[in-house]
């Protein structure tokens, strides 16, 4: 039986972008609720962190609601991309998106608050500007945790499933991620696809946790 | 010429008890020593200085330039004031090398200038041999003096050292004093230090600053403090003080002297400007001041009899403590006479006795 791997290769680009999206975004969201004192943050957090908690499926109809044909969002992207969010692999990604985000924000942020604030007042005290200082001296002091915080990441966007069905949908060689394939194949029976799959996805999984279990610093 | 005239109100924290900073700091001299116990607000005063923390009023001026003024709303960014900082911990960056730590610094120069006095500045403090490493490959001694070369690149208008003795064996504390002098001696910029050892008052201090629960308990020269504590937290703050209660016999003015009475025991000494007779005051007197020797049958003036009850051998000098709470400090050769004598006489010198 020949394997059809477009679900795993769909999976992997939808993570690596999300995954790129949510470092860059997640990381600056991170230093601001670390160092910023304002009203409201950790209400903030607390919304952040909601999508770790609240069912799949309403995560979905939010998405839905806000980024579907009628939606706000979801008009405004397609009267700039001429072509409808829901139902792409782009919608994929940010289904993938709130599922790992909250993650990398809140291991980001904890980083952050580990710091040594000494060496971000020393450079101050130099003159640097506060972006020189985030970028030459809090970012490489973090450099390691905020990269296992990204595998992490990455690892958790590959998982999606209820997000995806909801948003992205199941249309084969388009939108068909490895967990909506896996719940496909199960269904209609092809045993050696589903166990193909799941034992790809797993070693993929737990290479990626065991990277990043080597960037974390450990206490010996 | 600092001034800094702050408050602050500390809220109690989980840990910390409620605490206010009220101080008005003026100085002009080179090395200014801020001196007191843990908790004093020291380190606060420092931080409000560079602009980590933001007083709730006062102003804050180096020279002609406020820095920070509650009134008017001014305050500088800590990059915008320009005070150097010597953090306990050096603060060097530990993923740049000695040199990149001092090229970071040196950022703000014109970039022809940048290297020229990099160069020179590790010539100064002694580094080019180590320019490569990072801090982590560094002696203690090198990386103070390069966290201090690493301050004064960015050409600071203060240098700010907080407690950088804390933790030093003797030799690199040594090191330390060494490499403060120089500060001042090649490169004129004002120092602002912070310590709880009063040696180091004695080593650098040209003003001495004694802070004790947020608020400045003394200051002056550290030979004029010392001599004259101006109330008995200080006393007790300089340590080894004998304090005594006393009551005030007689004062004559005309031959410039005084009785007090210490239990039994009569004491004569110079004249008490303001005080009356009968007051009750403590008087004051370092060990080294006082003098014991064996008892002997002959009767003494300005002495008490004491047991004595320990003695502990110091570098210099023996401590002797007696049952009456006296301490004296006296030279080891002096007590190796009599070391086994349990009966004493402390002799106070009439010139040494003060009052609070």
């Amino acid at each position: 039986m020949a394997i059809d791997w477009f679900p795993l290769w769909l999976s992997l680009r939808v993570a690596a972008i999300s995954t790129l999206i949510a470092a860059i975004g997640g990381v600056v969201i991170a230093y601001l609720l670390a160092n910023r004192r304002f009203r409201g943050k950790e209400a903030i957090d607390a919304a952040i962190s909601l999508p770790l908690v609240l069912p799949p499926t309403v995560l979905g109809y939010y998405l839905l609601v806000l980024l579907g044909r009628e939606g706000a969002l979801g008009k405004l992207y397609e009267s700039i991309f001429g072509q409808p969010l829901v139902f792409t692999w782009q919608a994929a990604v940010v289904a993938a998106l709130l599922h790992s985000a909250p993650l990398l924000v809140k291991y980001a942020r904890a980083a952050l608050e580990s710091v040594d604030h000494s060496y971000e007042r020393a450079a101050r005290t130099l003159g640097a500007s506060e972006f020189k200082v985030f970028l030459r001296v809090t970012l490489p002091l973090v450099r390691k945790p905020i990269l296992a915080a990204v595998a992490l990441a990455f690892a958790r966007s590959l998982g999606d499933f209820g997000i995806t069905i909801m948003l992205a949908g199941n249309i084969p060689g388009r939108t068909q991620t490895v967990a909506v394939a896996i719940y496909d194949a199960v269904e209609a029976g092809k045993g050696d696809l589903a166990r193909t799959l799941v034992i790809a996805i797993s070693a993929l999984a737990l290479l990626i946790l065991w990277l990043a279990n080597k960037l974390e610093p450990h206490k010996s | 010429m600092i001034q800094a005239r702050l408050r602050k109100f500390l809220s109690a924290g989980p840990d910390s008890a409620a605490f206010t900073l009220d101080i008005d700091l003026q100085t002009s001299a080179g090395v200014t020593v801020l001196f007191g116990p843990s908790g004093a607000g020291k380190t606060l005063t420092l931080d409000c200085i560079a602009g980590f923390n933001k007083p709730a009023e006062g102003r804050i001026a180096i020279d002609d330039t406020v820095l920070f003024d509650a009134a008017a709303a001014i305050n500088f960014t800590p990059q915008d004031r320009r005070c150097g900082y010597v953090f306990q911990n050096y603060a060097l960056f530990p993923h740049m090398t000695l040199r990149q730590n001092l090229q970071f610094a040196a950022e703000r120069l014109p970039r022809l200038e940048r290297h020229r006095r990099v160069g020179e500045i590790m010539d100064r403090f002694q580094l080019n041999e180590v320019a490569g490493r990072k801090p982590h490959e560094l002696s203690g001694g090198q990386k103070q003096r390069t966290s201090i070369a690493r301050a004064l690149l960015a050409a600071p208008r203060i240098l700010l050292l907080d407690e950088p003795s804390i933790g030093l064996d003797i030799p690199l504390k040594a090191e330390l004093y060494a490499a403060i002098r120089q500060v001042r001696a090649d490169f004129g910029t004002p120092v602002l230090l912070v310590t709880h050892d009063l040696n180091e008052c004695f080593e650098l201090a040209e003003h001495m600053v004694v802070m004790c629960n947020g608020t400045i308990a003394q200051s002056g020269p550290p030979l004029k403090i010392l001599d004259q504590p101006s109330t008995a937290e200080v006393a007790a703050l300089l340590g080894a003080y004998n304090l005594l209660p006393v009551e005030i016999r007689t004062l004559d003015p005309g031959n410039k002297t005084s009785r007090v009475r210490f239990q039994e025991w009569d004491l004569a000494g110079p004249y008490l400007p303001g005080r009356f007779r009968g007051d009750r005051v403590t008087l004051y007197i370092r060990p080294d001041q006082l003098t014991a020797t064996a008892r002997d049958t002959k009767a003494t003036s300005n002495a008490i009899p004491a047991t004595l009850l320990r003695a502990t051998e110091l570098p210099n000098s023996v401590r002797l403590e007696f049952t009456n709470g006296l301490r004296v400090e006296t030279p080891r050769g002096e007590f190796s006479k009599s070391s086994n004598n349990k009966d004493w006489t402390i002799h106070f010198p009439p010139e040494a006795i003060r009052v609070l």
